[in-house]
Formats: C-alpha cells, structure tokens, sequence
C-alpha cells in the first residue's frame, strides 16, 4: 500500500500496536489494515443476502439479554430459539444489544421482535458480526507479529479472508469470527510466554461457546507442564487455577446464586440429539454412516434379512440419522472416549516437552479431533480446526500443502450449507478465489521471491514465454525481470508444487463432486434420492478430513526431530 | 498491498484469472441490492424499461417496436435507445422468458418483480458484461500496456473491472453500460492495433448500443482522420472507412430503411428534444451554473430548448476542437484515449440533454489511461460515483456505494514503477478532495437542509464533481499540447 493513504493509515496505527509490545507494528498494522477493510466492504456487499435461522436465534438473544433480568435468561421460552450458549456469550450479547433500541426497539422486544427481519434490523444485526470481528482482526495481527516480516501479511489474509468464516458468519449469520479471535488471541499469548493471560482468555472462551472445550486437555497438560514449573510451582500453580477459576465463577457466579446451574447446563448440553447431524458432518460418523448403508444395501442384495428402516437411508437429509443398520450403534461416551484416545499422543508430547511454538498445532489437532470423532458435531465446526491451521500454513512448504489441502476440503464441505440459487454462484467464487489466492501466494511465497516484493515477475518471463510467444518479446524488453532465480527455502516446493499427485487428484474430484451434487443429480433424478448428493459431498470430503487428520496425527506423534528442537 | 498481492499472482500465472473471479463475484455482490424504482409504481424506473422492452422486443414485430402502436404504449417506457439495444432486449427476453415466461408476458408483466425474476435480469447484465466488456478489457490491456509487466497489466485490468461508477449503475441500478462501453473499448483495442475497419465496425456497435457513445465519436474520428492523412492514399483510406460505417449501420436499422418515415420515427424516439438541457441534477456545466444567484445563468428559463440545444451543441464543439486539432495533425495511440477522455468530459459538461449517468462515458477512458495517468483514475472514479449519489440512494444503494467505493480505494494504488505520468499536488490535493466527499456525505446525513433550497444536498455533491471535472478536462488541455509521458520516451529511446 501506498500513496498518501497508506502513510495516513500507517501514523494511525503506529500509534496503538497493541498488546504485542514486541512488535514493529507501524510495519504490518497498513498491510492488517488494508485486509480488514477489504473484507469488510465484501461483507458489507453481503448484507443483503440470505440469513439463516441462527439470525433469529441471535436476534432473539439480543432481545433477551436486553429486555429480560439475568435470571429470566435461561427460563425464557417465548421463543422456540433459547439461549443455549454459556453466559459470557450472553454478557456478550447484551452488550451488543445495548445501541439496538436507538436503530429499532424492535430488534431487541422479546415478544414483538419475533421473526423480525427488517432491512435495518438485519443491517444492525450484520453490523455486530463486522464490528466484533475488530477482535479477530487484532488477535490475527497480534499472532502475525510474531512471524517475520515477509510471513504476515500472507498469513493475516489466509484467516481473515477464510471463505469460510464470511460464508457462516456473513451469509449464514454467527458470531465465530469473535470467538475464533480469543482462541487466536490466547494462542498467541501463549506462544510468546504470557501462559497466564492466554489461560484466561481460553477460559472466557469456554465461558463464551462450549463448543471450544476440545482443547482444553491440551491447554490444562500445556499450562501444567509450562507454567507450573520451577521451584515455586505450587504457587505458579494456585495463580493459575485461581484466575482461570475466578473467570469461570465470574460466568456462572450469578446462576449459582440463583439456583439455575442444573437448567443452565440443560440448555447447554441438549440430550437427545444423534450421533450426525442433519447434514453429515464429514468426519469419522459421516464414513460409518456410508459404510452402514452400503453394507446395508449388499447385504440386502445378497439376500440376508436386514432390518428395513423407514429413513434410514434418507438420513443425510431429515434430522436425526436413525440407528446404524449393520454396523453396532456408537454411543457418547464410545465418542468422547475415542477423541481422548486420539487427542493422547499430542498430550504425552506436550507432557515430555511443553513447547510455545507448538502450541497452535496442539490446539488445532485437538479441534480436529474433536470434529472428527465428536457427538452430533455441526459441518461448521472445521473452522475452529482450519482457521488457526491458516498461520501455521506460512511457515513451511509443507504445512503450507497440508494447509492448502485440508482448507479447500473444509471450505467445499461447507458450500451445502448456502443452499438457495442467489448465494450459489457467490459460495462458489468465494472458495475458488481463496483456493486460487492462498495457493497462488503461498507457493510464490516458498518459491523465495517474496522477500523482494518490489521485482516484480521473475518467473513470469520464463512461465509466460512458454505459454504465450508475444508474452515473451513484450518481458524481454526489462531486463531486471529476466530470470533471477533464488533458492531458499522453498525449490524443493517450486519443482513439485505444494501438493503430491494423490492430493491434486482428489481435489481435482471435488469439482466433479460439485458438479454431480448441484447439476447434474438434480438434471437426471429431478426429486429421487435425494439425500444422495448431500451424502456423496460429505462422505467425499470425509476422506479428504480424515487424510488431512492422518497427516496431522503423525506429527504430532513423531519424536521431535533435531531440527524442529531448535 | 493489492499490487504487490497481484505480483505474487502474476508470478504463479494466475493474476488475471482471479481478477476476472473477483470482478464478476463483486459484480454478483452489488446486484444483490437494490434497483431502480424497485416497488414503486406506477412507472418503477430503468429496471421496468429494461424488462418492459424485453416484453415489447419478445412479443411485437421488429417493425413496430419504436411505433406507438395497441400493444405498445410509447409513453411507457418506449424504446429510446437504437436497435442495437432493442436486438440485445429481445435476446435478454429469450433467456429470460426460457425461465420465467410470466417475467415478460406482454401486457400482463408490467410491473412484474419476483426474486426469481430479479435474480433472471441481473444475470442478463452479468452474462453482458461477461461476454462483452471482459474479452474488451483484456484485449485492451494486451494491445495498449502489452509491453508492461504481468502485475501491471493484472492491475490495469482490475481497474477496468472494478471501477465503483459502472458497478453501481449497471449491476445495482440497472443497465446495460457494459455493451456499449465494451464495445468502445474493443474498438479503441481494435484500433490500437491498427484493425482500423474492425474498430470502426465495433465502435458503430457501440453507438447503435447508446447513442451516447457519441460523446467518444469526436476522438474515433479524429484519430481515424489523422492516422488517414498519414497513408499513401489518405482519400481512399476514409472513403473505405466511411464505408464500413455506412454498411455497418445499414445492416443495424435494416429493419427501419423501408422509407424515411420509419427511420425518421425510429430517430425521433432517440433525439427527445423535449427533454431539456438536462435531467435531475448532474455535475454538468449548465446545470451547476443554473444554481448561481445570477440571471443570465437561469439557462431552462431564459433559453427556449432549441436555442439551448444550439447553445450546448456550439459549446461542446468548442470544447473539442483543441484536441481534435493535435490529434488530426499527429495521431498517436494515447492521443486516443486522452482524446476520448476530453471529449467525453467535454460533452458530459456542456452538451445537451445529459444523464448523471453519463459520467461513464469519460470515466471509461479515464480508467482506459490507468498505467499512464494513475491519478486521474485513482481520483476520478471515486468522484464520479460521489456525483451520482442523488440518484445511488434514492435505488437504495447507500450500503452498496459506500463498500464499492472503500473497496476501489483500496485497490486503486498502482504498482510501483517509474512509467505513469505523476503529479505532484495529487499527494496532497487527493485526500483534501476525499474528505471533502466524506464531509459532504456526513452533512447530507445529518443535517437537514433550509426550508426554500430542498436540492441543496444533491447540488452539494453534483457542483463538488462538477468542479473536479472542469479542473481535470483544463489540465489534460495543457497536457495534450506540452508533453508526451514517460512511457513514450522510454519507448521511443528502445525504438531507437
């Protein structure tokens, strides 16, 4: 950025860089800036477009925390949509809602509000996603502070421009953008040694969306191992469980006083759902789930007896998937247990050796974990797993591809969730131009060029040449541009690019996925079988998840190597 | 920031691909809100027209199409634009009624808005402006910055495609801009590369698009004349020419040329006189001068219209001949795109009956020069978008312009590289200017104006354009007389 606004916008920011004092922000807080402007113009393009219920649940929930006292919060029932997130995200909203009244007193009235979707009402409502998400952008920037120089800008835009995020938070409508920010923000207090403040933070977190309680094995092994160490460790100890505690008591505090903790976690741990829901999340129930129907569906070929059930077959489309036809039924508690087991190697290392750097891939391998193997878990919850993943993505060429791969699969896996024929063609080019963006950028990035950002095109010339014959006496007039080949870190990746053969393959398939799930099933079966495209999307990119968990899990149980001790 | 994330694409090939991706999901994005006279009867405003002529094209024959007739009620929103656009109507009406045949059922489908049939007609600009202005853009880029770097042209392209002026008034308020500018804009490509009859062939489609595409016909023709008088035979070279317009347009009005009285009645449904010198409010000159305390400025009550049409058309040649004059004696490549600028700003400021939407016209140019003059395109587009804001808002477009305006800014940055002419005072005098608009749009929020001057807010913000459009078409005056850019010396002394 440059020109007078980029220096306007620098003095600006160089005058706050935040709580990562470390930081040189006067240099990377134009670049955060420009990248948090430029993705707030396309989500406020979006405002108009489709919200799903979850804007009345939030509406909703405005409208209680506003209109209703603390002890009405989780009694209220006027609306189908209860609260059911922990009180922070409650505070949360209230504070939220506290302007609501001078735009419409409408948007926050329990009982007139109902189903109230006025374009200035959805226009406030968008408004919050945007502004709270002011904290991901600071997070983001106070993580990216941390890499250097050349690395930051590229990983501040692999999270905050994540198709993802703006498809659930700005189409869809939640408020993840925030939350992901305090993990992010957390993770890294803990990577530069701030462990007690990071625990606070992930506290709150917990206290806000209990959704995120997948890491906290790995956070409670990391501060044990971490903080409470040296000769006054009892104390460090006590420090430590007293202010996580103090936030937790400070959440629930008032509804122990009210006697309502018992209806509280009522709400928030809903029983009753199964084991996938509606749309499967592609994870390990979504292949048991396929691998049942298939085997269901043989079996009956074959002439055995098997039990016929009414829905079975359908349900990747109505809400509960009934039992398993074949396959013994999985339980809760089998799937918390499997997500301990899976999350136990990562733990055993954090326990040899609890290191700051390694922290995020912990906690991210733990969300994968948990979306792998967890309980009736919702497609988006891949973003508490991807989003992180994004900054590690910068530092090597491999996690660079390993990045790549599992965002592009999480991001497809989430296109069903926009369903209605305005929003299609934008989901699609969301993604694509995120796939193309980060692909692009990361492997320019590891091709070793990218520390001279101002000699533009070496390769150009070269690539181009081939491609085009005009192209190549047009470049060869400059000859700064002629081929100024650097080494570095990345060759290896330029020669075979940033994934192997399998992996280009099977993303190739996605498109082809897509193109039988949108077009063609519906041109050739019209209304039969309808739960078939929906199970083919998700079963394909359980594949791709489980790949990219396998991947995950054996670096996180390799035996850390001599270079990566360093 | 952009530039540099466009240099990192460029070197991996994919620059342009995601220019096109970003244009056409940013065109997607604004047509979400939005149109023109949306539920507002009885006449609703350009998005009826547009359906309305579809209706009239799909269902009535080519003949009749610019008479009053039973089924077609001129004073409805009768086809004022010639055949090229009622071609492009009845193809629209094809796609449109394959979907949704009640969308354009005569008669019955005025008035008619459904999502579905919104949805249906913002894709018929989208797939316009795809398939007209896209390949025009890159063909441009390639023809006239070919010598420039992949970033640099990738940025160029970004420019054309993503300037907020033509996003706002074809993809929100509904028209279809992108097929006669895009035709403008092959044809200068066209002629870049010496095609000369091509381009002549394509320009005449521009201007069987929007008989406003005239108010580029000034630089076309001189440059054409110029490049003319430097062949061996420049005589036959015109004729041969003139030819191809003829031909050009004799095929177009086909239809009409039965007799004089059917061209004529088609001609009149172009050229309303009756309109007056100018619509709504536009940062034009007579329009902004009309608001001064002074008499002799009251120019729709001292003049009757056919004495201002005289007045406009007289000043308007005025206006041009300077740089009609330099371009005749020596043609040169960029003397076409700054001579298109100036004609159109020329004819935006002092011709007759003008639309605020009209600043397309310049800005098409404007952004065409991006790589040469980046500041003029950096500082135009935006305030071309600001000028028509009267109109922006009152589609409901207030949300839409703010983010394509923030949006554009912050791509508008050029890469770094000594080729673009710069200028100095643009430093400072840029963001003077743009606080300018960001005080004026706050007053217009927040303040309500004095009983008696109940325009004031949409003269505010048409006079700030106008005076930013006079400065601009006064300097680029002295520019065409004094100096030649950098880039011609550069390439001269490789020439050389």
């Amino acid at each position: 950025m440059n020109g007078s606004l980029g220096g306007l916008v620098g003095e600006v920011q160089g005058a706050r860089s935040g709580i990562g004092g470390h930081c040189q922000g006067a240099r990377m807080a134009p670049s955060i800036l420009w990248i948090a402007l430029a993705v707030t113009c396309l989500k406020l393009l979006l405002v108009p477009s489709y919200h799903s219920t979850d804007f009345e649940v939030h509406r909703n929930w405005l409208a209680i925390t506003h209109s209703l006292p603390v002890k009405q919060w989780y009694l209220d029932e006027t609306s189908p949509w209860t609260l059911d997130y922990p009180p922070l995200f409650a505070w949360f909203q209230k504070l939220l809602a506290l302007p609501a009244p001078l735009v419409d007193p409408l948007i926050v009235d329990v009982k007139k509000g109902l189903e109230y979707d006025a374009p200035m009402a959805v226009l406030y409502m968008r408004a919050t996603v945007m502004l709270s998400d002011v904290l991901l952008f600071f997070a983001v920037h106070n993580y990216a502070c941390s890499l250097p120089a050349s690395k930051r800008a590229l990983a501040a835009g692999a999270v905050i421009f994540s198709p993802g995020l703006i498809m659930v938070d700005h189409i869809h409508f939640q408020y993840n953008g925030v939350l992901l920010g305090l993990l992010i923000l957390s993770i890294g207090l803990i990577k530069s040694g701030r462990d007690v403040l990071g625990g606070v933070l992930f506290a709150s977190l917990l206290c806000s969306k209990h959704l995120f309680m997948v890491a906290g094995p790995v956070y409670f092994v990391y501060l044990l191992r971490h903080y409470c160490r040296g000769p006054r460790k009892f104390v460090r100890f006590v420090v430590l469980a007293a202010s996580v505690l103090s936030v937790i008591g400070a959440a629930f505090g008032p509804f122990v006083y009210y006697k309502q903790i018992p209806q509280v976690m009522l709400r928030l741990f809903p029983f009753g759902r199964g084991l996938t829901h509606a749309y499967w999340a592609p994870n390990a129930w979504a292949l048991y789930n396929s691998a049942d129907k298939v085997m269901s569906v043989v079996a009956r070929k074959m002439g055995l007896r098997v039990a016929e059930r009414a829905g079975a077959l359908t349900g990747g489309l109505v809400g509960e998937s009934g039992g398993h036809v074949v396959l013994p039924e999985v339980t809760p508690l089998l799937t918390a247990l499997l997500v301990l087991l899976s999350l136990l190697p990562c733990l055993v290392r954090i326990w040899r050796n609890p290191r700051p750097s390694e922290f995020l891939r912990c906690v991210a391998y733990s969300y994968l974990c948990g979306f792998m193997f967890g309980w009736h878990v919702h497609e988006k919850a891949i973003l508490t797993a991807v989003v992180p993943l994004a900054l590690l993505a910068v530092e090597s060429p491999e996690e660079a591809g390993r990045y790549f791969f599992l965002s592009t699969v999480a991001h497809f896996s989430l296109l069903p969730l926009l369903f209605e024929p305005r929003e299609y063609p934008i989901k699609v080019l969301l993604t694509a131009l995120y796939c193309l963006a980060t692909s692009a950028c990361l492997q320019d990035h590891f091709s070793g060029s990218s520390d001279n950002p101002q000699s533009s095109e070496p390769k150009t010339a070269n690539l181009m040449s081939a491609k085009s014959p005009d192209r190549s006496e047009v470049t060869s007039g400059w000859p700064e541009h002629d081929a100024q080949v650097s080494g570095g870190e990345g060759t290896e990746a330029r020669k075979q690019g940033l994934l192997t053969w399998l992996e280009r393959g099977y993303l190739i398939g996605l498109v082809f996925v897509e193109l039988y799930a949108s077009w063609v099933h519906p041109a050739l079966l019209g209304g039969k079988l309808p739960f078939l495209p929906l199970m083919l999307v998700s079963t394909y990119c359980a594949l791709g998840i489980a790949y990219a968990w396998v991947l995950q899990l054996r670096l996180v149980a390799r035996t850390p190597s001599k270079q990566s001790m360093q | 920031m952009f530039a540099r994330f466009l240099g990192s694409l460029a070197r991996q090939n994919v620059a342009v691909e995601f220019v096109f991706l970003l244009a056409i999901l940013v065109r997607l994005l604004v047509g979400l809100s939005s149109y023109s006279g949306a539920g507002n009867p009885p006449t609703f405003g350009d998005y009826e027209a547009q359906r309305h002529w579809m209706e009239i094209t799909l269902h009535t024959p080519v003949r009749e199409w610019y008479s009053e007739t039973p089924q077609n009620n001129l004073t409805y929103w009768g086809l004022d634009y010639p055949p090229l656009t009622a071609y492009q109507s009845y193809l629209h009406g094809l796609f449109v009624s394959a979907f949704e045949p009640e969308a354009v059922g005569l008669e019955s489908s005025r008035g008619y808005e459904t999502p579905s049939s919104k949805l249906l007609m913002r894709w018929t600009v989208l797939l316009s402006d795809v398939l007209v202005f896209f390949p025009a853009a890159w063909w441009f880029v390639r023809a006239y910055y070919g010598g420039r770097s992949g970033t640099e042209q990738a940025w160029a392209l970004s420019i054309l495609l993503l300037q907020p002026a033509s996003l706002l008034v074809d993809h929100g308020h509904f028209q279809y801009n992108c097929i006669s500018l895009g035709f403008a804009l092959a044809a200068a490509a066209a002629i870049i590369q010496e095609y000369e009859v091509v381009g002549s062939v394509l320009f005449c489609l521009s201007l069987n698009h929007k008989q406003m595409s005239m108010y580029l016909a000034p630089a076309f023709f001189a440059h054409l004349l110029g490049r003319s008088f430097q062949k061996r035979r420049p005589l036959l070279h015109v004729i041969k020419l003139g030819v191809i317009v003829i031909a050009t347009f004799a095929v177009l009005w086909a239809p009409y040329l039965s007799s004089a009285e059917a061209v004529l009645q088609v001609f009149s449904r172009l050229a309303p006189l009756k309109r007056g010198l100018w619509e709504d409010h536009v940062a034009n000159f007579w329009c902004t001068t009309s608001m001064l305390p002074v008499r002799a400025f009251k120019w729709k009550k001292r003049l009757s219209v056919e004495a201002a049409a005289r007045l406009a058309g007289a000043t308007t040649v005025t206006a041009c001949l300077p740089f009609m004059w330099n371009e005749i004696r020596r043609p040169s490549k960029q003397g076409l795109i700054r001579g298109m600028l100036i004609s159109g700003l020329a004819f935006f400021l002092f011709s007759f009956q003008v639309h605020e939407k009209s600043i397309l016209l310049p800005l098409l140019p404007a952004t065409m020069l991006a790589l040469d003059s980046p500041w003029v395109v950096q500082w135009l587009a935006p305030i071309a978008a600001f000028s028509m804001f009267p109109l922006l808002v009152r589609d409901g477009q207030a949300l839409t312009y703010v983010a394509s305006q923030v949006l554009y800014l912050l791509i508008a940055n050029p890469p770094p590289s000594g080729l673009g002419d710069s200028c100095v005072w643009f430093r400072l005098a840029f963001p003077a200017s743009l606080i300018g608009v960001v005080v004026i749009h706050l007053g217009a929020l927040f303040l309500e104006p004095p009983a008696q001057y109940p325009y004031l807010k949409a003269a505010a913000m048409t006079s700030y354009g106008f005076v930013h459009f006079v400065l601009l078409v006064l300097y680029l005056n002295k520019k065409v007389f004094t100096s030649r850019t950098q880039l011609e010396r550069t390439l001269e002394k490789k020439e050389s």
